[in-house]
């Protein structure tokens, strides 16, 4: 389990909290998305739940032990984390780079054994990039790169899997494929996902359950259709919004600002 | 095979600066030579444990700080070298081993001081700040450095000028042992942080999520290449482009992975300095070049090209 029990957090200096009373567990098999606005403290949200910083008030555990109490090696045997940002100081194969996943389990002397490279080639297949192997990291598109580094986090062959924006920049179809890769890999490995997302729509399609957060807050939780509703996304995100249903999900389509008597205008 | 190729290389390399030099010694009588055995070995040698350093403490500065063009050099402890050693021409300090100590001393009150600039707030250390704080540090070491030149008598300047540029001239069996002996701790630090700094050419957040304890790895790799090149100011002066160069060839060749790149670049790095000091010594002989001088009329120009091919790249 990936747990986060009524966590606050409050930077140091800063004048208010980063998150307030936010609650959120994953089991195997779950696909939790959090949602929110720019500065909801969707990050700060992973980094707690990921140990890089220590609750105030409440409990990050991994699998019943403290989030901060693992040391980064075990940890990254248990979670791997397919982070917004990165970049490769030196050109890289995507064969070497998916292997980078192998390192919680190298030992300090010793080289790589079958196993780590079988590891490497279950995850590269898993992601459908076994055709990518051996191309240089630089030349993949935007979508393939996305793949490669999930990949990567499955080398660490972990329970939990933790993105952060991985469909940003991506076009429609590149999004939706990744999207569908995590479902299936949720659903045939029973991975645990936490994923922050902007996406409202593919969120709600795609997880089982979505957080929605401002300021810090959790505003709701849960099924897709409690959570996703016009209420909610409009009062979270101050912009007029309808809603439809699309295979049972809420699906959310923003309106064109003009003031009408029944919305909140934008800039309230 | 390259590792075959590199390993003929540096060989050869040795072999040369055995063979070669002002003075003619008969091939024959090579083993027996009072001139081989007592300058030209321990010399050779020594240039190839310092320009082995170098290259290891080079590859592993450049993923420390994120910037392939770093030199071990930047990082300030040049000049804390510099200031030690004139200061202790400047005050008469006597005794064979004062220069190489007062520089040694120098290098690690400069590495003291840039450590403490890149650890902000106390608990990280910023790379960037290393970086900067080593330019600053450095700066600072060579005003000072400049004043007391200014002062001091001329006689002793050119001394001073010439140990800042490197030089072998003054290599000894027992520089070798003191190398020798002090070398294999922080190389095996450098060598056994391979993987997370492969891992930290990533950027240190994924480097985190990867498994590394990335502020542990920063600290023993700054301080173990500092270490390093504190010594080899210490014993031979500042020797520019041998840690720039060395690794960036050795990548070309072995690529970035730091278990097989740090291993190449130290071997790489000695068959350099070792031809380096052969040349130095050769070619205007009978007067010497300072070897400094010869790595930076080599190393400049392959600068300029991999400046070059990075920026298009």
């Amino acid at each position: 389990m990936l747990n986060l029990a009524n966590v606050r957090y409050r930077y140091p200096g800063a004048p208010r909290d980063a998150l307030t009373d936010v609650s959120i567990s994953i089991g195997p098999g779950e696909f939790h998305a959090v949602l929110g606005p720019n500065g909801s403290g969707k990050t700060t949200l992973v980094r707690i739940a990921l140990g890089a910083l220590a609750p105030l008030v409440g409990r990050a555990d991994v699998n019943g032990r403290s989030a901060s109490q693992w040391s980064r090696r075990d940890l990254a045997r248990q979670v791997g984390v397919v982070p917004q940002r990165e970049d490769n100081l030196f050109p890289q194969r995507v064969r070497e780079t998916v292997l980078l996943g192998r390192y919680p389990y190298l030992s300090l002397w010793g080289g790589e054994r079958p196993e780590d490279h079988a590891a490497v080639d279950r995850a590269l297949a898993a992601c459908d990039a076994a055709d990518l192997a051996d191309r240089w990291v630089w030349t993949l598109s935007g979508g393939e790169y996305q793949r490669v580094r999930v990949a990567r986090a499955l080398a660490q062959t972990p329970s939990f899997l933790v993105l952060d924006e991985p469909g940003i920049s991506l076009d429609l179809r590149h999004e939706m494929t990744l999207f569908e890769l995590i479902r299936g890999l949720v659903d045939a490995q029973r991975l645990g996902v936490l994923m922050i997302t902007h996406d409202l729509n593919l969120a709600a399609r795609f997880a089982d359950s979505l957080l929605l957060l401002r300021d810090g807050r959790p505003v709701a939780s849960g099924a897709p259709a409690d959570v996703l509703t016009q209420e909610n996304v409009e009062a979270v995100f101050s912009w007029p919004v309808a809603m439809q249903t699309i295979d049972d999900r809420p699906q959310m389509i923003p309106l064109r600002q003009r003031p009408r008597p029944d919305h909140p205008t934008p800039s309230s | 095979m390259k590792w075959a190729v590199l390993c003929i290389v540096a060989v050869l390399a040795l072999v040369a600066s055995v063979v070669l030099g002002p003075a003619a010694v008969p091939l024959g009588e090579l083993l027996r030579s009072d001139i081989v055995w007592n300058l030209r070995a321990p010399r050779a040698v020594l240039a190839f444990l310092v320009g082995g350093s170098l290259g290891v403490a080079g590859a592993g500065l450049q993923a420390l700080v994120r910037n392939p063009l770093a030199d071990p050099f930047l990082l300030g402890l040049s000049g804390g070298a510099g200031l030690g050693a004139v200061l202790a021409i400047a005050l008469h300090l006597p005794g064979p081993w004062v220069l190489p100590i007062a520089a040694f001393v120098g290098a690690l009150a400069a590495l003291v001081l840039v450590y403490r600039l890149g650890l902000v707030g106390g608990a990280t250390l910023d790379p960037r700040i290393l970086l900067l704080g080593g330019v600053a540090v450095g700066a600072f070491a060579a005003a000072i450095t400049t004043a007391i030149v200014a002062l001091a008598d001329a006689a002793e300047l050119r001394n001073a000028f010439l140990w800042l540029w490197g030089g072998l001239s003054t290599a000894s069996w027992n520089a070798v042992l003191v190398v020798a002996l002090y070398a294999p701790l922080p190389l095996a630090v450098l060598l056994a942080a391979s993987r997370p700094l492969d891992l930290l050419a990533l950027g240190e957040e994924s480097a985190g999520y990867l498994g590394a304890d990335v502020e542990s790895v920063k600290r023993r790799v700054y301080l173990a290449a500092s270490l390093l090149t504190a010594v080899a100011v210490a014993v031979s002066g500042v020797i520019g482009f041998v840690g720039l160069i060395v690794p960036h060839l050795a990548r070309l060749t072995w690529g970035h992975r730091h278990r097989a790149l740090l291993p190449a670049a130290f071997i790489g790095g000695g068959a350099l300095l070792a031809i380096a000091d052969t040349l130095a010594r050769t070619a205007v002989a009978p007067r010497e070049l300072p070897v400094g001088v010869v790595t930076a009329l080599i190393g400049v120009p392959v600068f300029a090209f991999l400046l070059r091919r990075w920026t298009i790249a």
